[in-house]
């Protein structure tokens, strides 16, 4: 190996000996092998392996680990940064294409952070939610357009034939996160926090495992380009069911799950052989047009028989008010927008980190779009990508979306700690990955706690930000853009989201 | 037996009397004038149903179809046996684009041509494996990102080196059958072309005499003439493509 081909290590492992009781453990959480023991049972890093995952600083009970940046990785330089010289240094190596994982890290504005919710002051009093009535209580799928109802023999009786939808207790879905990309037992503890919270989480595209599907009432199903486990018991075991077009992280490109994560149980799963890349192209090959679309959605009905919500996920692209009134119109019932901080389990870095556009401006564009052409009662909107906090969710509904999907912050929740090193399928953490020794330290009773925990936290803020908003039932919230104002956000920006400066 | 006469009638009032019928216990389908008629089968799970069809259907005919026997007296639009799993679809005639997308089972026989990604993302699992039989010629993009399964091109009455393009391309499970032959400069650069072996003669042998019986001609004696077989080089092609 010539020093070209070296790279520094991007971090620096530190043992203090004086604290190290030589027990072993962090030894045997690292799923990286970044550290050995030797004969001595001394702890000894290897550098260049750490990810800094930091499961071995969680695991140790004497705090001896630390876990820092290389230092004197090299001469500072603001534009030249470490991360790219050294990814430059990579590519020199292999001659391929920079790959990574979860949601973009880059520096990017965060329109979140520049706008600021209303409160109710005098004029019109709040609402306390401990103590009165406050709905969060939502519905996936689509809306007449107007309530005939007609009073016969002292009773009201709803005159329209209401289409199918789902009744989630709060308007959050665990992100689409497919079976191949992590582990059956995340899948588990995301299916049984789902039933308990009385939402739905979205199995993603690699398939539907047999033990999910006694929790079908709390299921989403993909049907992506590679198809991978969709049969007609696939569609039945759903609540509802997503065509998934575009995702955020890696928008117009198709997945590549690597055949070293397709053991025997993923590989039933998919259906497709063991050890063989999975490999979903960038189109459905049957859906070149909108009509297509509509055909597809159409042929999902048909299969199962008008029951259940045929909904479509878009990446947030430049002309997404466009294509989501064209979604709606191809009788879709609810669409999944999914802005560019999305996750993902492994994404070019390159499209990760600049292709597509911010979840607000696409959300805002959005509704606003479906209002003008009124079509915005035919479907649900979603915002998915990027989601951190209550707040968050309750902005990006006074933007317009209906619904919620939490990935990245699901994981966090699980026990991720965003090392970004999904598609290496040695996550320590056991959420990524489909080694056995690392999977079975995931248990779906504990996890799937911290995941109901972590709705009923969310939903409770959101009762408290409605109420400060003296609102009472999520309906009133939902694209209210009055009740948001933004701070040192451009005139251009604000004529996309509808809402005006702080101060106005 | 029922009779249903489609005349005038949309695919989703076609589709809904199908599915009384086999409410109704009713084991073979007959229907007759389709026209156009999108869906016809789709979703079915029932190992005992046997649906004739005479007319022309539209698109989607099989779609997720578990188990149906289908034969169609006519021609078909694109996505004939779209992410089939199993069963049998027969097309006495030609059929469109995207024929046999994604599935994972069943036989798909066409009598003549087809059109464009036909037997794209096949895949196979185990015992389930599936199989195309074009009579005709097919289009380009012919088995592209293939991940197993068998596909049969018989290039009856068409020229025997195949003008389709990227024949292939990003294959990396399966096989193709062509009677005749293509030129390298057709097929994807993830698949080799190889001369046919005794087990590709067993396995054509008894693919072609289903097929023969299908549409009433002895299939089997065209293992006498030029066969070659497409198959992946790898099934992880794209795995040296990413920068760790």
């Amino acid at each position: 190996m010539s020093v070209l081909d070296k790279l520094l290590p991007e971090f620096f492992v530190k043992i203090d000996r004086d604290l190290c009781i030589k027990c072993g453990q962090c030894v045997n959480n690292c799923g990286f092998s970044a550290l050995l023991q030797d004969k001595d049972k001394n702890v000894k890093p290897i550098h260049e392996k750490c990810v800094a995952c930091q499961r071995c600083m969680f695991v140790c009970p004497t705090k001896a680990i630390q876990i820092m940046k290389f230092p004197g990785t090299q001469k500072h330089n603001d534009y030249w940064n470490p991360e790219y010289i050294n990814n430059i240094k990579k590519q020199a190596n292999t001659g391929g294409i920079l790959l990574t994982a979860a949601g973009t890290d880059k520096p990017y504005p965060i329109i979140f952070d520049r706008l600021f919710l209303d409160a109710c002051q005098v004029t019109n009093p709040s609402i306390d939610p401990l103590r009165e009535p406050m709905e969060i209580i939502s519905y996936l799928g689509e809306k007449p357009s107007d309530i005939a109802i007609e009073f016969k023999d002292n009773n009201y009786i709803l005159k329209n034939k209401l289409k199918p939808n789902i009744k989630l207790s709060s308007p959050i879905i665990f992100a689409a996160m497919s079976y191949g990309a992590i582990s059956l037992n995340a899948h588990k503890s995301l299916v049984r926090a789902a039933r308990e919270c009385g939402i739905l989480m979205n199995t993603g595209e690699g398939g539907l495992h047999k033990d999910l599907y006694e929790y079908a009432d709390n299921i989403i199903v993909q049907v992506a380009s590679g198809r991978f486990g969709v049969d007609s018991d696939y569609l039945k075991r759903a609540a509802a069911i997503e065509i998934k077009v575009g995702q955020g992280a890696k928008p117009g490109i198709g997945g590549h799950l690597p055949g070293y994560k397709v053991d025997d149980e993923v590989s039933s799963t998919r259906m497709i052989p063991k050890g063989t890349d999975a490999l979903s192209p960038a189109p459905h090959h049957d859906i070149y047009s909108i009509e297509d679309l509509a055909q597809l959605i159409a042929s999902l009905k048909e299969a199962t028989d008008y029951s259940k919500p045929i909904g479509v996920k878009i990446a947030a692209v430049h002309n997404v008010a466009a294509i989501a009134s064209g979604v709606a119109r191809a009788d879709a019932d609810y669409i999944v927008i999914d802005g560019f901080r999305g996750g993902t389990g492994a994404a070019p870095t390159m499209i990760r980190d600049h292709i597509g556009i911010p979840i607000e401006l696409a959300i805002a564009a959005v509704d606003d779009r479906l209002r003008k052409e009124k079509i915005r009662n035919k479907v649900s909107i979603v915002a998915a990508g990027g989601i951190r906090h209550a707040a968050d969710m309750a902005k990006i509904l006074t933007l317009g979306a209906d619904f919620v999907t939490i990935g990245t912050a699901s994981l966090i929740a699980m026990g991720c700690t965003l090392c970004q090193k999904c598609y290496t399928g040695n996550c320590s953490w056991g959420i990524a990955t489909q080694r056995p020794d690392l999977v079975d330290r995931l248990d779906p009773e504990e996890v799937s706690k911290k995941l109901v925990n972590l709705v009923r936290g969310w939903s409770l803020e959101l009762k408290e930000i409605m109420g400060a908003l003296g609102i009472n039932a999520i309906e009133s919230l939902i694209g209210n853009r009055e009740r948001l104002r933004a701070l040192e956000l451009s005139k251009e920006t604000l004529d996309v989201l509808g809402v005006k400066p702080a101060g106005r | 037996m029922i009779n249903i006469n489609a005349l005038n009638m949309d695919s989703r009032e076609l589709n809904m009397q199908i599915k009384e019928s086999i409410a109704n216990g009713h084991k073979e389908i007959n229907i007759i004038n389709a026209l156009g008629q999108r869906f016809i089968g789709n979703g079915i799970q029932n190992k005992d149903l046997k649906i004739t069809i005479n007319g022309t259907v539209g698109n989607d005919l099989g779609m997720f179809m578990d188990g149906v026997d289908i034969e169609l007296f006519g021609n078909a639009q694109d996505g004939v046996g779209n992410t089939l799993n199993s069963g049998t679809i027969c097309v006495h005639g030609r059929a469109g684009d995207v024929v046999g997308y994604a599935a994972r089972g069943g036989k798909i026989f066409i009598e003549k041509d087809v059109g464009y990604r036909v037997g794209i993302h096949m895949k196979e699992f185990k015992t389930n494996v599936p199989t195309v039989v074009v009579g005709g010629s097919a289009g380009s993009f012919l088995g592209e990102y293939m991940a197993g399964g068998i596909l049969v091109i018989l290039n009856l009455d068409s020229p025997k080196i195949m003008k389709a393009d990227a024949i292939g391309t990003g294959m990396h499970g399966g096989k193709i059958y062509i009677r005749g032959e293509v030129n390298t400069n057709n097929i994807g650069k993830e698949v080799v072309i190889l001369d046919i072996d005794d087990d590709d003669y067993k396995i054509l042998k008894n693919i072609l005499s289903e097929y023969g019986k299908k549409f009433n001609f002895n299939s089997v004696d065209l293992l006498k003439d030029k066969f070659i077989k497409l198959k992946a080089i790898s099934h992880r092609p794209y795995g040296n493509l990413y920068a760790y």
